[in-house]
């Protein structure tokens, strides 16, 4: 019985969010075959990232690759250590679908001589997913006759596994190190108080009806009040109003929250793609025929430089 | 050094698609197609690239049907030198077309390969890297700034929580992001001129590629519909059903 290998995404002191989503979808394969769920923490002094991946419930074996070339997980270096891992007796690999995860795993695919799949938004069975296609306007339903089936898991379509919980043991394993294609030079993270923006329960999204980046900080307001993320569509992004990591989108971020607030987003097909499996889905746009209000639960038609201070004030 | 740009044509992405009653796809005839939108993108970097003196020859690659000629006709007017068509009409996925630019990159000694980072299709977002690791290359996906110098290229590449540079020991992969550049609109007198290009056919056997699909598509469906919406007066309103009719705040 083979079992099931997911790739941990940390920062080498704590695990990323995603892990835990991709546990959960890793549980869902199990339930159908059996099998174990291991982690594998590949890092530098990244034990704290092991540790927390050893209370993950559901998982029964941490392996940790602790090696001073595998501190930025550079795919060159990695996807040889996945390789040896997941031909030691694993069925699947998976990994959230995150931009670590996309860069990794169709790397260690090829290198297996498997087709990867992406992004996948359900477990029919062991073999069998599904994942949407054309931003998501379709969804396919794909199977896989592959020995290894390399997976990348869409976050927002799975749980979160516990973070507490489980007892996994820690086993050190070795790979080949650094293959000397590539160095890591520099990184330059978005500052951000507020949470993040693929896990937050709220979101409030501006675009180009924002008119400039100064307007920004109105609908930060109103996501401080909310306990909100802030995102924004590709267009506000394009005209410099905020940096890209905030984009949502067929090529940005998927999110899922409980609340998203659409303000001066005319809801183009790539930025649906992104935010269309919200709960509950606010439009604020001064023009009804925009597109945003065919996914909208509640429209308000209305200047947003107005509605949205006015929102904030009624929040208090 | 010479520049290899694959490119795939896709249904263009303004076009709403629908999906087909006996769910084995999505409709595609009588469909707008246009070349992949990072697909543009990575031309024109290519093109610059050879404008700033870096680079020699661009080669533009299409893996897909005899139609694909008019997407190679659009790189060859944005600029790109001569290209290759490795005709086939069979659903191509990532893993055949890595292993066919593979077969190629071996015959035409590219130094840098410069992908879209996914289609617009089907979403994959796995060819560059499939073939970065065929070829035992770096790689620099997501890219929004591609800088060779000397023996090396320093890529600038988007991630979630912002922006990483990696060098990468050339010959190496890249694979662009949308913030790459803005590709240019070809000219009425470049795109007679790359009627003249040459554009070469060849088919996946003759370079010894099995381009069957791997994954078996099941079926394809619609996705879920949202339910029809209200629209709300005043902010009073939407704050009251927000409250106590959603109950999300």
């Amino acid at each position: 019985m083979a079992n099931i290998l997911v790739i941990a995404e940390h920062d080498n002191a704590s695990l990323k969010p995603a892990t835990l989503n991709a546990v959960t979808a890793a549980a869902h394969i199990s339930k159908g075959i059996g099998g174990d769920i291991h982690v594998l923490v590949a890092g530098k002094g990244a034990q704290a990232a092991a540790d927390a991946a050893s209370k993950v419930a559901g998982v029964a074996k941490v392996l940790l690759a602790d090696d001073g070339s595998y501190e930025h997980q550079l795919p060159e270096d990695v996807a040889p250590l996945v390789v040896a891992t997941a031909k030691s007796g694993y069925g699947h690999v998976l990994a959230g679908a995150t931009s670590v995860g996309k860069n990794l795993l169709p790397r260690v695919a090829a290198l297996l001589d498997v087709a990867a799949i992406s992004d996948i938004t359900a477990v029919l069975s062991a073999d069998t997913f599904e994942r949407p296609i054309y931003a998501g306007n379709a969804i396919a339903t794909v199977q896989s006759a592959d020995s290894v089936k390399v997976i990348t898991v869409r976050t927002t379509a799975f749980e979160t596994a516990a973070s507490e919980g489980g007892s996994a043991p820690v086993e050190a394993v070795s790979g080949a190190g650094a293959a000397g294609l590539s160095s890591f030079v520099s990184a330059e993270l978005t500052k951000s108080e507020r949470p993040e923006l693929t896990a937050a329960r709220v979101v409030v999204s501006g675009g180009r009806g924002m008119q400039s980046g100064e307007n920004f900080p109105m609908l930060e307001a109103l996501a401080d009040k909310l306990g909100a993320a802030v995102g924004a569509s590709r267009a506000a992004v394009d005209a410099g109003f905020v940096p890209n990591d905030y984009q949502v989108g067929q090529t940005g971020k998927i999110v899922a929250p409980e609340l998203y607030i659409a303000v001066g987003i005319s809801g183009a097909i790539q930025h649906l793609a992104g935010m269309k499996d919200s709960k509950v889905i606010v439009a604020i746009n001064k023009d009804e025929e925009a597109p945003i209000f065919q996914v909208a639960d509640y429209g308000l038609v209305a200047d947003l430089f107005k509605a949205v201070p006015e929102l904030t004030d009624k929040l208090g | 050094m010479k520049v290899l740009v694959p490119v795939k044509r896709v249904v263009d992405y303004n076009v709403k698609v629908r999906v087909k009653a006996d769910g084995s796809g999505v409709e595609t005839s009588n469909v707008k197609f246009s070349m992949n939108p990072f697909d543009e993108i990575a031309v024109e970097e290519a093109v610059r690239l050879k404008e700033a003196g870096k680079a020699t020859e661009i080669v533009v690659v299409s893996v897909g049907p005899t139609q694909a000629q008019e997407t190679l006709r659009t790189a060859l007017a944005m600029g790109a030198d001569r290209a290759i068509l490795v005709q086939t009409d069979v659903e191509t996925q990532p893993l055949a077309v890595a292993k066919v630019l593979k077969s190629l990159v071996e015959k035409e000694a590219p130094g840098l390969v410069i992908l879209g980072k996914q289609a617009i299709d089907d979403d994959c977002n796995q060819t560059g890297q499939m073939l970065a690791a065929l070829l035992g290359w770096g790689q620099g996906t997501f890219a929004s700034k591609v800088a060779p110098a000397g023996d090396a290229v320093a890529v600038t590449r988007e991630i979630d929580g912002g922006l990483e540079v990696v060098s990468l020991k050339l010959p190496a992969v890249v694979t662009a992001d949308l913030r790459l550049n803005e590709p240019r609109y070809a000219s009425l007198p470049n795109i007679m001129k790359a009627k003249k290009k040459p554009l070469e056919t060849v088919s996946p056997d003759a370079l010894g590629v099995d381009v069957t699909p791997r994954l078996k598509t099941v079926k394809v469906a619609e996705p879920a519909k949202r339910q029809a919406g209200i629209k709300v007066p005043d902010v009073a309103t939407l704050v009251d059903k927000l409250k106590n009719e959603a109950r999300v705040i």
